[in-house]
């Protein structure tokens, strides 16, 4: 197969040649993953922290269901979000279908399961060190809830990571709902279904060692980020 | 150092919901048509050649959806999309005959090949008739991959299956194998298990994992493959844009249209042949 070689080559050529297609691809499925990931954020580890925290009938339950969400298969979400948003749907009104907060939308589904569930198993590790100390202080659910994210950051960093991996990497969901526009909902991933389709297995093998270069600048941006409060804090 | 923390947190949020906010106005300041069309006409580089060209001329960007003609029509039939340009004759006019569509109009023709291993194990090099070949590739239980999606080379396929006098399915899963996806993808699946396959000629000529693999069967009246093209009905979808929508219809249907599309070549060949008109529709 020289397609591999070659493929390694082109990703070069592509990232050194700042390739003006590639790098507005790349932005979009930055800012699409990203968005995507903060929103979850916003919704998961307060959920997560509340299913650890929280005592009321039906916990398991809700826990066990968001763990089972964590296997979303990205189509199904594309398949329900584009049922939605398309102009014979509910929410035909808001004209969103084949944009990107439609992409966002999606990924934001498939990724809140995935940090809300992880968010839940840190927060409940860590409840199980300062349930005394808590309980003596006399906290409130809701100071609970946000000492154990905050002391719980590094852990929680991980699950946002992961969703981000997820959100990063799925083809399924933005292909239905974004319709790989180009110019408009194409990301790295959809581009790489197409590529594949046109049968230009190179190209596309080097869109995806690009898109695991990106991946790896994300985590490696965020990893030091906490190295360096890590290293603050113990200063 | 919580609050260097915070902030950095902050800051990287900012980042990502300006950036998601921004995308919406500036895509919204020109004004733009949804195209729900096929794979075979998007992946051939047709599009990148002839849109620029109507664009400049009118100032409406188009949109392209490429998927699988069933699912085209699907979307199109949902509201999603202000035209249609598709190549499955019957379920066109179906379209239009449920009132989905307004009107449907030759855009422009090419043809489908029976593409397969240069071994050639079925012996269907040569043969004029696209049955026939389809008969000897069933006897010999050659390897054949199907789109099986419901596409508009998919209909044709299972066409010829019946002008063969074959129902193909009973043997699906052994030598008739069914993809499921569209026309690359299955090309890239034929050549990697060495099968037959039915391919539009543009997909063909523009494929770049084509191997050895050689054509077999062209030229036939049976593999002749029509495009047309819809504006989707208002009438069923208030948000369809019907003015911008019927302006592309115009233009690819007039002469100037119908020049980009002859002019787009391919390693000097033509793709696509234009037809407006001339069958009366």
């Amino acid at each position: 197969m020289s397609d591999f070689s070659s493929a390694f080559s082109k990703a070069f050529y592509l990232l050194i040649s700042g390739d003006a297609a590639l790098m507005e691809i790349i932005m979009l499925s930055l800012q699409v993953s990203l968005s995507a990931v903060v929103f979850a954020t916003l919704i998961g580890l307060p959920l997560g922290s509340i299913l650890a925290v929280g005592r009321f009938p039906g916990r398991g339950a809700v826990a066990a269901g968001v763990n089972a969400l964590m296997g979303l298969p990205p189509v199904v979400v594309g398949l329900a979000v584009y049922m939605l948003l398309s102009n014979a749907g509910p929410l035909s009104v808001l004209e969103l279908l084949y944009t990107p907060t439609a992409l966002i939308i999606a990924q934001t589904l498939l990724v809140t399961p995935i940090i809300a569930a992880l968010a839940r198993q840190a927060a409940e590790d860590l409840l199980e060190e300062y349930d005394e100390q808590l309980r003596s202080l006399g906290s409130s659910t809701l100071q609970t809830i946000s000492t154990l994210i905050w002391d719980g950051r590094y852990r929680l960093l991980t699950a946002i990571l992961a969703g981000f991996g997820r959100a990063i990497a799925e083809v399924g969901a933005v292909m239905i709902v974004g319709g790989n526009i180009n110019h408009v909902t194409r990301t790295m991933t959809t581009a790489i279904a197409l590529e594949t389709s046109k049968g230009d297995l190179a190209l596309a093998l080097a869109l995806g060692i690009i898109l695991l270069g990106i991946a790896f600048a994300v985590n490696a941006a965020l990893m030091s980020l906490r190295g360096t409060a890590e290293r603050a804090a113990h200063a | 150092m919580r609050k260097i923390l915070n902030r950095v947190a902050l800051a990287l949020s900012a980042f990502a919901l300006s950036l998601a906010f921004a995308g919406g106005p500036k895509a919204a300041a020109k004004p733009f048509i949804i195209l729900q069309s096929t794979t075979s006409t998007a992946n051939s580089g047709l599009y990148d050649h002839i849109l620029p060209l109507f664009t400049q001329k009118t100032g409406i960007e188009v949109r392209v959806v490429a998927v699988g003609t069933g699912q085209a029509i699907k979307n199109a039939q949902n509201g999603d999309g202000d035209v249609l340009l598709v190549h499955a004759k019957v379920a066109e006019e179906k379209f239009v005959a449920e009132g989905y569509g307004v009107k449907r109009s030759d855009v422009m023709y090419n043809d489908f090949l029976i593409v397969g291993p240069p071994a050639d194990p079925a012996k269907i090099s040569g043969l004029k008739s696209a049955p026939a070949a389809l008969a000897k590739i069933a006897s010999a239980k050659a390897l054949f991959a199907s789109r099986g999606d419901n596409s508009g080379t998919h209909k044709k396929e299972l066409q010829l299956w019946k002008a063969a006098g074959i129902n193909p399915a009973g043997a699906s899963g052994t030598w008739y194998r069914e993809t499921g996806s569209g026309m690359g993808a299955t090309l890239n699946a034929a050549i990697g298990m060495n099968a037959y396959t039915l391919s539009d000629r543009g997909t063909w000529i523009s494929f770049r994992n084509r191997g050895d693999f050689k054509i077999h069967v062209q030229g036939g009246e049976e593999l002749f493959n029509q495009y047309g093209v819809i504006l989707v009905n208002r009438e069923k979808h208030a948000r369809v844009k019907a003015k911008e929508g019927q302006a592309f219809i115009d233009w690819i249907l007039s002469a100037e249209g119908q020049k980009a599309i002859a002019a787009y070549r391919l390693g000097g060949q033509q793709l696509f042949f234009p037809n407006a008109g001339e069958n009366g529709g």
